[in-house]
């Protein structure tokens, strides 16, 4: 599959594997991921805390603390270059240039001692190698698309003079600096008010339709996802467990854990009061060496052959689900 | 109709801002500005607004944890503002609080079966064996292991933890409980465990609920009735379906429309009011209107003039010029 709507791939990840060795045991934290994101594409990565989703996409720009962390094994091709094994200085002109990164908390993220209009050329500066000058008129022009008003008079100040909603933004016009190819966004929304995450979710659209750049959306919100992606990567305990087209995933969801998540969520948009499915039992440990399907332990509908690790198994193009058993039908897959 | 537990009428509470080597008091926090509303006995009235709205400072006062700056709060038909020392420790054995954080809210160097009995030692309803029986009972009420007793909140998850914290407060046999964000520190597929949980005890027991939270979709899936706030006040109030599906005020519409639908097909057909802005600092609020700054709909009456808290059809509550 080398291109989606005659789009072509840009990320191709293989085989992924990532471990934490910490003083109680190996985390695995992601075991075996492979994906592919194209030109222009939104995907959206689902899944709970733990499940491996920020590791993956940190492992990829080698972003995890090594040690503890450990890429074990695996690729990722971006324009035919290996992210993964990239030489440091090679890997920072990936970073913040061609690929831009937005993270969940935007209070941490930047510098508290540092003008907002200096983080923002930072990265102009770098990469780019614009003067003092040049970057400072870009950097107004990019608070000024991110919807950040009277940029000029913004610029000298500091984080702390700004609001939640301000400071994404303000991490928005960073990764935006260099024209990214691919804009990676780690729960970007996850620390704001519903009303300003609307306000960044329609301005991420809006600049995603306008400069053309893939999206890679890590969430735990299933709602997002809906409006925002085309395709949808579903992870379980390191594993990407369901891979769909966005539509597809919510009318016909095949693997368990998606059918319950989806279940379990209070609707806004439902006036009968419905008791709401359960997930029973807690999410997975990660410290022992995966063994049979993760799922299994707390899913209604495992049987004997769940004690073997499913694949993605294909169900139809595009829509692929790591369960040995046919939910919508009732019975075991054919594999 | 059934009766009312709890009657909240023109609640205020201000908070000082002191500065300097004296101390003086240089500002004012508007936390909660005027607000009224009541809770009937063995319902769930949702209480949703976005951060700093003075949601939670709202229920806090309500339970005394906070002394109000003006209002009052009837407990089946007391006031608990008038109230001090003993008289009030002994009804809030009967309204008790789940916290959001239940990494936080459980004393970390007590055993649960010691975090469980606390109360039952502090308002001395039981004592030797009868506290044990209780404990074990109470662990069983919401459905954990008899034997968790011995165990320390660090051994749990998050979503064991805030049944601890449940069992904590149901420990006194209260009839009114203020949940406060209780599911939103939680793992999705945790949450809805603990919001089945919240519904049956509420059947079980008659518990009356305040449930304070920013997820709408969560509000309206437990509650009856429930209260838009905004920067201390309410901005509307009615039955739960009603509010839902007929939004009068220009703010619960936009933060209606800001809730993603787990639909992709919804999602592509909607239509967003997108806010201007952020929500303005409750030091100094807006003159008129609170909501003014950001209403696409603002005229110049709304700066002028607070709108009026009244009651446009049976039952639903609204403070808006222009409605």
């Amino acid at each position: 599959m080398n291109s989606q709507n005659g789009r072509p791939l840009i990320l191709k990840v293989e085989d992924l594997v990532t471990r934490f060795n910490t003083p109680e045991g190996v985390v695995h934290a992601v075991n075996g991921v492979s994906f592919e994101l194209h030109e222009g594409e939104t995907i959206g990565v689902v899944g709970e805390s733990g499940c491996g989703k920020s590791v993956t996409m940190h492992s990829i720009l080698q972003l995890i603390p090594r040690p503890p962390g450990k890429i074990i094994r695996g690729r990722a091709l971006f324009h035919d270059e290996d992210l993964i094994h990239l030489a440091p200085e090679e890997i920072r002109h990936v970073r913040g240039a061609q690929i831009g990164m937005i993270f969940q908390d935007p209070m941490t993220s930047l510098n508290p001692v540092i003008t907002i209009g200096k983080q923002v050329a930072e990265p102009l500066m770098l990469h780019l190698g614009m003067n003092k000058a040049d970057a400072q008129k870009r950097v107004i022009e990019l608070l000024e698309l991110v919807g950040i008003s009277q940029a000029e008079n913004r610029i000298g100040q500091y984080p702390h003079q700004f609001s939640g909603g301000m400071r994404q933004r303000v991490m928005i016009a960073m990764a935006l600096a260099c024209n990214p190819q691919i804009l990676i966004a780690d729960e970007p929304t996850t620390a704001l008010d519903v009303t300003i995450q609307a306000q960044i979710v329609e301005l991420v659209k809006k600049l995603r339709d306008e400069l053309g750049m893939a999206v890679i959306w890590i969430t735990h919100d299933l709602g997002i996802v809906a409006g925002l992606a085309q395709r949808v990567l579903v992870m379980y305990a390191g594993f990407i467990i369901e891979e769909s087209l966005v539509k597809e995933l919510y009318i016909n969801p095949q693997h368990p854990y998606t059918l319950g998540l989806l279940r379990s969520l209070p609707r806004l948009d439902s006036n009968e009061h419905q008791r709401l499915t359960t997930i029973p039992g807690l999410p997975p440990i990660l410290m022992n060496e995966p063994k049979g399907c993760p799922f299994s332990p707390r899913c209604p509908y495992r049987f004997e052959r769940c004690a073997e690790n499913p694949p993605l198994l294909e169900i139809e193009v595009g829509h692929r689900a790591a369960c040995w058993w046919n939910v919508q039908e009732g019975k075991p897959r054919n594999d | 109709m059934t009766e009312t537990l709890l009657k909240v009428e023109g609640l205020v509470k201000h908070f000082p801002i002191l500065a300097g080597v004296f101390q003086r008091q240089v500002g004012v926090v508007h936390a909660v500005d005027g607000v009224t509303f009541d809770v009937r006995k063995g319902e769930t009235f949702g209480l949703v607004g976005e951060s700093g709205c003075g949601k939670s400072t709202a229920g806090r006062t309500i339970l005394q944890l906070y002394r109000p700056t003006a209002g009052n709060v009837f407990f089946d038909g007391i006031d608990l503002v008038k109230l001090k020392g003993e008289e009030l420790r002994r009804l809030r054995r009967r309204m008790q609080m789940i916290f959001q954080d239940p990494y936080a809210s459980l004393n970390p160097r007590m055993s649960v079966g010691e975090i469980l009995a606390e109360p039952l030692v502090v308002h001395e309803v039981a004592k030797g064996q009868e506290i044990r029986e209780r404990v074990d009972e109470l662990l069983n009420i919401v459905r954990l292991s008899p034997g968790f007793a011995a165990r320390y909140p660090h051994e749990f998850s998050g979503g064991q933890r805030q049944r601890i914290g449940v069992a904590r407060a149901l420990a006194l046999e209260p009839e009114f409980i203020v949940c406060d964000e209780p599911i939103s520190a939680l793992d999705v597929s945790i949450q809805a465990q603990v919001i089945n949980l919240l519904e049956d005890l509420q059947s079980q027991f008659n518990l009356a609920y305040l449930f304070i939270a920013h997820d709408l979709s969560v509000v309206r899936h437990i509650s009856q009735r429930v209260a838009v706030m905004y920067l201390g006040l309410l901005v509307e109030m009615a039955e739960r379906n009603e509010l839902y599906s007929h939004p009068l005020h220009p703010y619960t519409q936009a933060l209606l429309s800001a809730v993603p639908i787990p639909d992709p097909f919804k999602e592509e057909k909607r239509q967003r009011i997108i806010l201007e802005g952020d929500v303005p600092s409750p030091v100094n609020p807006p003159s008129g209107c609170h909501f003014r700054t950001r209403c696409p709909l603002a005229e110049k009456i709304c700066a002028e003039r607070e709108p009026e808290w009244r009651e446009v059809a049976p039952n639903h509550w609204v403070a808006c010029h222009l409605v």
